[in-house]
């Protein structure tokens, strides 16, 4: 770990402040963040503890849904009652993640800029793009089993490896930012996370020293929320696909249907054309097989991870078999 | 006193079940148990000495090749960075277990990814990584690394004490009713023990002390002074607590090498701990395994042909290989048999034992293969095994001892309800979930170690308990109690057993499972020995003495403890030594797995619903703990079969998933809740206390129940393990069917 200051924030003004200029970064629960400073990983040269800034209350908004502060805990998320009744795919995404010590201390903010699991980004001998722009990658031609399948590019081939994300992006939530000025913008949780492309080492949409302050829930979505997530071991292993979805039957047919996607790519994986080509459908094996036809018209394996492409698509279908009432 | 005993003889007399007190056997509480969970249990980075400085290791970046200099330029000005240290005396890698002198060492000679090159010292472990990070190492990459253990171009070795040829297998193969030839592949492990390596080292004056982590003390002192360049007598090695072994703390590491280096050149305590990281890339790996597996038999489903060859690998230069064949020798029958081992030379980390090296996969794959032949014979797998226990060892003819293999086979199939299983496959559904249920039978070598102990009954008729056994998580501490209680006649609170410190008794140390057994019989023989003064004090027959709470009858005679005492101490030693037993007779621990599981039909991810061990081997000594062993042995099991394995980089040999949370070992939610019987049974052949191994039994074979039941389950054999949803996704119904 290289030596760097630490600054104390008392509110999100000063910590935005504080965090201006280069080498900062905010830290809060410490959960990724820590463990990458200690492998040399990441070097900020100056860290801005937030945990005391507020912000750790859900509370409702004047449209009817729900803001959670940057600061509330995975723990606490999940266990909150009107996530639990109205956002249920959200309060399942979260418990299927990390482990009840993790939770406790990872924040809502934090497990959004949680980084990828890449066995070459974890090393800081091998080459890694995401680490070291222009290094190359090796996962490409390496051990690339939990890579991504879709949207990689020759640059970076590594996934988002959260889960609450994934449900934030079915739930179609946005991120609220507060800037060093103290400006805000609010951008949808589906823009946040970025495709490596040629910058992989930006993982998402943040500019240095901007603040994740909330994350905004619309109003309840209705229908039958599921978040199926299929991993190495029954727990505390990071997805190999999950799906988030949230899917409303009227008289027999999909009246709204909104899916989203972990373990596939280096963002949450959201694809409008899947949700519309369901839309008003009668649920059947033909119409879930074209959803799964839309969502992998463009993976692409990698050799070792060739069996995420079909493992997707029996995912998929199994969570839209479930989701419209067809059940085995 | 001394009392020796070379075990030339079967042990009848049988003693500790004629003695008034029963402690030995009963779930008696760990005495260590309280300070380990209230923290005070003094684990190897723990010591606090004074001045205690740290260093951390610094690893090649290359593969193979040499180290052309050290630039330590940009770190020579970090703050708390008292030095760097690289030398040729550096451990390459561990020594193997009971090497008793120095590993391959140097420093120059770059032979795996990861192979610590140099030690940074600074004040604190923070400064001292920070500044093995900044060290730059220059080293030149050679072109010729070998890292696929298959691969064709290098002829591997054959080592000549591990080859079989008996009778006529082809002939037998091709004679056959029936016939399995399938070759299976195991990946390597790592022990991956909670308490990550650790050694602190203290000088005073040519004296070096050395706390550490470490499971065999009498060797580990020769092979650090043989890897210093000192006298053994010099070194003393301080080892009470250790945080799990399986093998992965066998023999002296670079870390004790480096500390002992660096500290005697800064005249300060260093401490060497490793990450994580370097726990996976230093440290001894299993041997990744190719075998092939060839099962002749006649129309009964008795075996005629036996063929059992593999492939590992080791470091060039390497002793050990990965004894994959040792159950496969004794366990069935079939008189024409080849086994064969090939070993090839790469350049990835040192492989060498982790938790029962040999019968953990050489079982496994064993009684996949029997497995197959039960399902292509249609025979039940339990009558299987039970129609090829042999008379007497097929190669070499010798009887067995107490062998209770069929009764565990029988005994596991009537608590588990066997004779619910139905063996066609695929046919148990419930909604996405297939169900099925396999079995597998358990065996390992039987191993007595030479092994001292000293008891001294003390005036105030209390027992001090002192070897250099080690206790990894074992049991040691309750065990030694619990012999010395019944010997002596004592109150386990009034006896303080001392564990780990080479200024004991030199012990058998903790490995191979031989560990309890060899151990247990020291103490019982110093207690035998302590017993005959007794007796000639209260003026009895040794054989007549009775010692119960304090108190010594014998004949006509009676007396209290303290009373015989009078004032002074009794000190013996006891001395076990293996002896012809183990050539008179085929001795080996035995049991049963029976496994149920559920395997998703739309993911392939797979459950263990219910999992049951029976195990014999010999005299159980605490019920409690050997129950713990076994309920580890069967978590490695499910790890083994469904989780655990080392991913290696093709290109450079290096592990890619070096830490906890890619290097998957079941969690919680993974293991059921695990039912174990310990059969009753006494192996007067094995040691004075009808004692044998148990620790490794746990897990030789258990995957295949799991792997087997996968089978039943869905049809799909897996031959590539661990069998993780990938391996069974091709073989699962339509989706359309689910």
């Amino acid at each position: 770990m290289r030596p760097f200051d630490y600054h104390r924030s008392e509110n999100a003004g000063d910590a935005v402040k504080a965090a201006a200029g280069d080498g900062a970064l905010f830290i809060a629960g410490g959960t990724n963040l820590l463990d990458l400073m200690k492998l040399d990983l990441m070097t900020p040269s100056r860290l801005v503890d937030i945990n005391r800034i507020g912000l750790n209350d859900v509370t409702q908004t004047e449209e009817g849904g729900l803001s959670i502060g940057a600061l509330v805990t995975n723990s606490d998320c999940a266990a909150d009652a009107r996530i639990r009744k109205d956002y249920e795919v959200l309060s399942r995404a979260i418990l299927a993640g990390a482990s009840g010590q993790l939770r406790n201390k990872a924040t809502t903010g934090g497990n959004l800029c949680q980084r990828t699991r890449c066995y070459y980004f974890y090393d800081p001998d091998m080459a890694c793009n995401k680490r070291k722009p222009g290094s190359g990658c090796s996962a490409i031609g390496g051990a690339n089993r939990i890579h991504a399948i879709l949207g990689a590019s020759d640059e970076c081939i590594a996934t988002y490896p959260g889960d609450m994300a994934v449900a934030m992006s079915a739930l179609d939530a946005e991120v609220v930012i507060e800037g060093e000025g103290g400006e805000t913008r609010t951008i949808p949780v589906r823009d946040f996370h970025r495709l490596p492309g040629d910058r992989p080492d930006q993982d998402n949409i943040l500019e240095p020293g901007e603040l994740i302050t909330h994350v905004t829930l619309p109003a309840p979505a209705k229908g039958r929320h599921i978040y199926r997530k299929v991993r190495d071991r029954a727990s505390y292993a990071f997805a190999l696909v999950s799906v988030a979805a949230i899917v409303e039957m009227d008289a027999g047919r999909i009246a709204s249907a909104s899916l989203a996607f972990g373990g596939l790519a280096h963002k949450p994986w959201h694809d409008p054309a899947i949700e519309d080509l369901l839309t008003g459908e009668a649920p059947s094996e033909a119409l879930f097989d074209k959803a799964a036809d839309i969502l992998l018209a463009d993976a692409k394996g990698q050799g070792q991870n060739d069996f995420k492409i079909p493992l997707a698509r029996r995912t998929l279908k199994a969570v839209l078999r479930e989701a419209t009432g067809e059940r085995s | 006193m001394t009392r020796h005993l070379k075990m030339d003889e079967p042990a009848t007399n049988r003693l500790l079940d004629k003695l008034p007190s029963r402690l030995t056997g009963a779930p008696m509480d760990r005495p260590d148990g309280p300070l380990k969970v209230s923290g005070t249990a003094t684990y190897a980075h723990e010591w606090q000495l004074d001045g205690k400085v740290f260093g951390v290791l610094a690893r090649a970046p290359v593969s193979k090749g040499k180290l052309v200099r050290i630039d330590k330029s940009a770190i020579e000005n970090l703050p708390g960075v008292l030095g760097v240290f690289s030398e040729e005396r550096f451990l390459r890698n561990p020594a193997q277990g009971m090497a008793n002198e120095a590993p391959e060492q140097g420093v120059s000679e770059i032979s795996y990814f990861g192979q610590p090159i140099a030690l940074v010292v600074a004040e604190t472990f923070e400064q001292a990584r920070h500044g093995a990070h900044r060290l730059e190492l220059v080293c030149e990459a050679a072109s010729d690394g070998v890292f696929d253990p298959e691969a064709n171009n290098i002829a591997p070795e054959k080592p000549e004490d591990d080859q079989l040829d008996q009778g006529d297998l082809d002939k037998a193969m091709a004679e056959a009713a029936y016939t399995v030839d399938s070759t299976y592949r195991t990946p390597s492990h790592n022990s991956a023990a909670m308490e990550p390596h650790c050694a602190i080292a203290s000088w005073e004056g040519d004296q070096l002390t050395l706390y550490a982590s470490y499971q065999m003390i009498k060797f580990n002192v020769n092979e650090l002074a043989d890897s210093v360049g000192i006298e053994p007598e010099k070194v003393r090695i301080v080892s009470p607590y250790v945080g799990g072994g399986f093998g992965s703390k066998l023999g002296i590491a670079p870390e004790a090498v480096s500390a002992a280096i660096a500290a005697k050149e800064l005249g300060r305590p260093v401490c060497v701990t490793l990450t994580r990281q370097q726990v996976f890339e230093n440290v001894m790996r299993r041997s990744e395994s190719r075998q092939r597996l060839r099962l002749a038999a006649d129309k009964d489903g008795k075996l005629t042909g036996l063929g059992h060859e593999c492939r590992v690998s080791n470091l060039p230069g390497e002793s050990f290989h990965e004894p994959v064949l040792q159950a496969t020798h004794f366990i069935y029958g079939g008189d024409n048999r080849r086994l064969g081992m090939e070993v090839a030379r790469l350049n990835r980390m040192c492989a060498g034992s982790v938790r029962a090296p040999g019968e953990a996969i050489g079982m496994q794959v064993l009684e996949n293969a029997m497995d197959e032949l039960a399902h292509t014979s249609g025979i039940d797998p339990v009558e299987l095994r039970k129609r090829n226990i042999p008379d007497a060892h097929p190669e070499e003819g010798t009887p067995y001892s107490s062998r209770p293999f069929a009764e565990a086979l029988d005994e596991g199939a009537k608590r588990f309800g066997w004779n619910k299983r139905n063996p066609k496959p695929g046919q148990q559904r419930e909604g996405e979930w297939l169900i099925g249920m396999g079995m597998a039978a358990a065996a390992r070598v039987n191993i007595l170690m030479e092994s001292k102990a000293r008891v001294i009954l003390k005036e105030d008729g209390k027992a001090i308990v002192e070897t250099d056994m080690t206790d990894i998580g074992t049991g040691t501490y309750a065990i030694l109690t619990q012999v010395c209680a019944d010997m002596l006649g004592l109150e386990p609170e009034n006896i303080e057993t001392r564990l780990g410190d080479s200024n004991f008794p030199k012990a058998s140390g903790s490995g191979g499972s031989f560990g309890a057994a060899s151990s247990g019989s020291s103490v019982y023989l110093a207690c035998l020995d302590i017993r005959a003064e007794l007796a000639r004090r209260l003026g009895c027959e040794e054989s007549e003495l009775q010692l119960d709470s304090g108190q010594a009858r014998g004949g006509s005679k009676s007396g209290s403890l303290t009373g015989l005492l009078a004032g002074e101490a009794i000190e013996a030693e006891g001395h076990i030594e293996p002896g012809e037993t183990k050539e008179k007779v085929k001795q080996a621990t035995y049991g049963s797995y029976f496994a149920e599981v559920a395997v998703n039909a739309v993911t392939g991810e797979t459950r263990v619903r219910r999992m049951l061990g029976v195990f014999g081997a010999g005299r159980i000594l605490n019920r409690k703990t050997a129950t713990s062993q076994c309920y580890g042995g069967m978590t490695w099991g499910i790890g083994m079969a469904l989780h655990e394995a080392m991913e290696f980089d093709m290109r450079d040999g290096h592990v890619v998933n070096n830490d906890l949370a890619e290097y998957h070992i079941p969690v919680n939610l993974d293991v059921p809740q695990l039912d174990v019987v310990l059969l009753e049974e006494r192996d007067d052949w094995a040691s004075p206390i009808q004692a044998k191994g148990l620790g490794e039994l746990g897990l030789c074979g258990a995957g295949a129940a799991i792997t087997n039941a996968i089978f039943n389950a869905t049809g799909v054999r897996v031959y590539d393990y661990p069998a993780t949803l990938d391996k069974i996704l091709d073989g699962l119904p339509e989706l359309d069917m689910v």
